[in-house]
């Protein structure tokens, strides 16, 4: 069912062509879903973590003498009681209730990220090691099947690596995007192309490398690595930051599906078949079907 | 082909509400399930073995940590966990600057020694300025001065049964009913004798202080804070550590983290 170019042309009920094309190889939804996964369990492990020392520093080591703090989220006595508050490069944020100072009414406890956002729920350095441990290896792994899959099927030649006429479309792209405006077909977008190539080929390999440096094991596999990545407490900033720009993927990811059409797009990463646009009609006015 | 359709909206709709409901009972069942001992746990621990044997395999026995130049040493070391041992025995010995405080190697050795500080410092030492890396996330950089263990090791001769080295300490670190709990570790012989695995007796160029550990401390630079126990009294050659404590080999192991701490 792989190897073989399916069309299956439709009917609606309403008369118009449409066409269902095999859009997504098995390979693609297979690892697509266990990504999803695994990411889910990683962040809500990984803020667990953090939580154990909710500050980020820029350099080798953290800075308790000195200043090398960039970000610091934690809780304070007011005189309106305890408050929560995050502080970015020296700009303090009242976030009581989400981060520093969370918890049900009456019970709320000084922390970070709040229960809801963590695995285990409560304080658990330790678990939240061996979950997030866990799933890096799933994560690796799957990457690196995807990798290997991706490049004898010819899934990232064909549906990834960008092309000249991706940069002359991108203008065009970000216009039809801003108008919510999206073409069903076959092919992957510029704008998409920039986004899951921006997390295969960018965001989880930083991620991977940077955790690596963290590990005092790895250093001396690797001394080289925190030199590079700027040290070990950079490294873990940079973790960080892309763990934020990978959510933010998440919620740009979700809203795009919800605005393509939901059904049709979950469809094609569930089972591969992905209905497209009838081909436009140049003699006529062009009419998007609903 | 319409019913196609439909059946597959249903089948979405039907699906994700399950999911949703799922996820929703899944936090708590999921909490409950990651105890020590618990089933799930155990099968998520299996990564760290796998950790475990894939570092070891790369870092062989004898890749170093990195090391730093005096420029690096920004701060004194940052002290954590016990800070001022509270116990009798150790303020006891902190009171004539710890004259008659021993060493004990024991266990699994031909020659049991007993090492006062002034034999254990007059015993080639070894200097680095290395990287202390806590588990929760923070880092310092120091530097530490002490002897080779795998000296110690040798001058003791170990038995050829023995697989690890469990360190016994002067600190009460937590208080139960069932009496105070005094921290231990082990780490094994291929960590003991790494060319950075020293009992440091040193650091930033003055003795040891009590928040770091004095008398006396191990470094075990490829691995994480939690690993390198302070307020060292007794090195004890085992081949087991499954009888000490809850059986993981450390006390914050049966606490929850990995006997390997070096991720």
């Amino acid at each position: 069912m792989d190897t073989v170019a399916n069309n299956r042309s439709a009917t609606e009920a309403d008369g118009k062509d449409t066409t269902l094309v095999y859009r997504q190889s098995r390979w693609t939804r297979l690892t697509h879903w266990i990504w999803a996964f695994s990411l889910f369990f990683m962040l809500l492990s990984g803020l667990q973590i953090f939580n154990a020392r909710p500050q980020l520093y820029i350099g080798k080591q953290s800075g308790f003498e000195f200043n090398n703090t960039i970000l610091q989220i934690g809780a304070e006595n007011t005189a309106n009681g305890p408050r929560g508050f995050t502080e970015i490069l020296g700009h303090r944020f009242d976030t009581t209730g989400v981060l520093g100072w969370s918890g049900p009414p009456g019970q709320e406890t000084p922390r970070a990220f709040p229960a809801w956002a963590t695995i285990p729920s409560y304080y658990d350095l330790g678990t939240a090691r061996v979950v997030h441990f866990f799933f890096a290896w799933i994560l690796t792994t799957t990457l690196l099947v995807w990798l290997i899959a991706g490049l004898v099927n010819g899934h990232i030649r064909r549906d990834l690596a960008p092309r000249v006429s991706d940069l002359r479309k991108l203008p065009h792209d970000i216009f039809d995007h801003a108008k919510l405006k999206f073409h069903h077909t076959r092919e992957y977008n510029t704008l998409q192309k920039m986004a899951y190539g921006g997390v295969l080929f960018v965001l989880l390999p930083l991620m991977i490398i940077t955790g690596l440096a963290m590990s005092p094991s790895m250093d001396s596999v690797l001394p080289w690595l925190n030199g590079i990545l700027g040290g070990r407490q950079t490294a873990r900033t940079i973790h960080f930051t892309v763990m934020a720009l990978l959510v933010l993927f998440f919620i740009v990811h979700i809203l795009m599906i919800l605005a393509a059409g939901p059904i049709n797009e979950l469809r094609s990463i569930i089972t591969g078949w992905y209905r497209t646009d009838p081909p436009a009609k140049h003699d006529q006015p062009t009419e998007r079907s609903v | 082909m319409a019913k196609f359709q439909i059946s597959r909206r249903k089948f979405l709709t039907a699906s994700s509400l399950g999911l949703s409901s799922i996820a929703l009972s899944g936090c708590d069942a999921f909490d409950s399930g990651l105890g020590i001992g618990g089933g799930l746990r155990s099968f998520l621990e299996n990564a760290n073995g796998l950790t475990w044997r894939a570092q070891r395999f790369l870092a062989g026995r004898d890749a170093l940590a990195p090391e730093f130049t005096e420029a690096d040493i920004r701060q004194p070391q940052r002290p954590n966990g016990v800070t001022a041992p509270d116990d009798d025995t150790y303020k006891g010995l902190l009171a004539n600057n710890f004259a008659d405080w021993r060493l004990e190697v024991t266990g699994l050795v031909e020659k049991p020694l007993s090492l006062t500080r002034e034999q254990l410092q007059n015993m080639p030492s070894r200097t680095q300025i290395t990287r202390h890396d806590c588990v929760e996330g923070w880092s310092c950089i120091a530097k530490w001065t002490g002897t080779p263990l795998s000296l110690v090791l040798d001058q003791a001769v170990v038995k050829p049964q023995a697989r690890y080295v469990m360190f016994h300490c002067l600190d009460t670190i937590e208080q139960s009913l069932s009496g105070n709990i005094k921290y231990y570790g082990t780490i094994d012989l291929i960590d003991a004798r790494h060319p950075q695995t020293i009992l440091a007796y040193g650091l930033n160029g003055k003795p040891l202080p009590v928040e770091n550990g004095a008398p006396l401390r191990v470094r075990v630079e490829r691995q994480l804070g939690y690993k390198m126990p302070k307020y060292i009294y007794k090195i004890e050659l085992v081949d087991s550590f499954a009888n000490v404590g809850g059986g993981r080999g450390g006390y914050w192991e049966d606490n929850g983290y990995d006997w390997y701490g070096g991720i």
